[in-house]
């Protein structure tokens, strides 16, 4: 998913440049009420994982390949605002040091992978978690969903992008159907590691993961027991 | 750092390093899914050379180390590092100090006063 420099003409670099820089300024923000003592070590960890992760493209057929983009994992580890900064740091790295994706399409690459991918993410995980019962399935589900949708949805602002600014003149239509097509297959691969790395982290140290705050009983915090009797509708 | 995160986190970079130090080899080389498209609706060519094209560590190799395994692992293990260094230390920056009462003096705390306060005035 990385856009090489070139696709794009200069106007609309500049202007994803600015969307980037913007998510990121409002990021560098909200992420101060996600971290803490606890969480700030293990954001360092997320990030590097999804370097580490980026680099294992599974095939998809038809000679095609794709990786975990990460914006579900992130969101759901750290919490989006830091997510956001996670998935800049990664890309930032991948453009200035491997030249994975061009420098000049790095605000195009930081708004569809740090900003769509990660929002689109977040909120269907946040939906999903509110309607469905609240349980660790529930949340691994929210995250599964989230991250499939985050994969085709970061495709189509692509094509987006590439009718406002796309230097080729090709059909639209077409570039929708083959980027939309090919990345629903990936975002399936997308889901799969996405929930296979979330519940292994549940399972150990389920206290870590932001977007599981809500299953933490209070009885956590301040250890009494039998005082709920369970049946309290209240959320 | 409790010693229980402190096993959490040094079991994950040593996962993250395995991945890129030594899976990344068994990574699938085909074009991945935008690569893909834009060579089947005939916008590839469009494609121009980054200016970081001849950065020692592009396309994840070490250039000067012929061994493509070695060069891909060791690519991967400086990315895991770097990434890690920047993202760990951006976020330890902007994390919320346990300014609660009676935190009995975080020795840690008090050096890394100073980056959050020079952060703000920029």
């Amino acid at each position: 998913m990385h856009v090489p420099d070139g696709f794009l003409d200069a106007p609309t670099s500049v202007a994803t440049g600015l969307v980037a820089a913007g998510t990121v300024a409002v990021a560098l923000r909200g992420a101060r009420r996600e971290l803490d003592e606890r969480t700030a070590p293990l954001a360092g960890l997320t990030a590097a994982f999804v370097f580490a992760v980026q680099m294992m493209n599974f095939p998809v057929g038809a000679g095609t390949s794709g990786h975990l983009i990460g914006g579900a994992l992130t969101a759901v580890l750290v919490g989006p605002w830091t997510a956001v900064l996670c998935m800049t740091v990664v890309l930032v790295v991948q453009a200035v040091l491997f030249a994975d994706g061009g420098l000049t399409a790095l605000g195009t690459n930081i708004t569809l992978m740090g900003l769509v991918a990660v929002a689109l993410a977040y909120g269907a995980f946040r939906l999903l978690v509110r309607l469905l019962p609240r349980t660790r399935t529930a949340v691994l589900a929210g995250a599964g969903v989230g991250a499939f949708v985050s994969v085709p949805a970061a495709a189509l602002v692509f094509v987006g992008l590439f009718a406002v600014g796309g230097v080729a003149d090709v059909s639209l239509g077409a570039v929708a159907a083959t980027m939309g097509g090919i990345h629903l297959l990936i975002g399936l691969g997308e889901a799969a590691i996405t929930v296979a790395v979330l519940s292994a982290v549940l399972a150990v140290r389920p206290d870590l993961v932001h977007g599981a705050a809500h299953l933490r009983r209070p009885a956590d915090l301040a250890p009494r027991p039998l005082t709920a009797p369970a049946a309290g509708g209240a959320r | 750092m409790s010693r229980r995160n402190r096993g959490f986190l040094v079991a994950g970079v040593l996962l993250a390093l395995l991945v890129a130090g030594v899976g990344s080899y068994y990574a699938s080389s085909s074009p991945d899914g935008l690569e893909w498209s834009a060579e089947e609706e005939g916008f590839g060519h469009t494609a121009e050379d980054s200016a970081a094209a001849d950065s020692p560590l592009a396309d994840y190799a070490v250039s000067g180390v012929d061994d493509s395994r070695l060069s891909g692992g060791l690519a991967g293990v400086v990315g895991v590092a770097v990434t890690l260094a920047l993202a760990g230390g951006l976020t330890l920056a902007l994390r919320r100090r346990s300014g609660a009462p009676a935190s009995a003096g975080d020795p840690g705390d008090a050096g890394a006063t100073p980056v959050p306060a020079a952060d703000r005035a920029c």
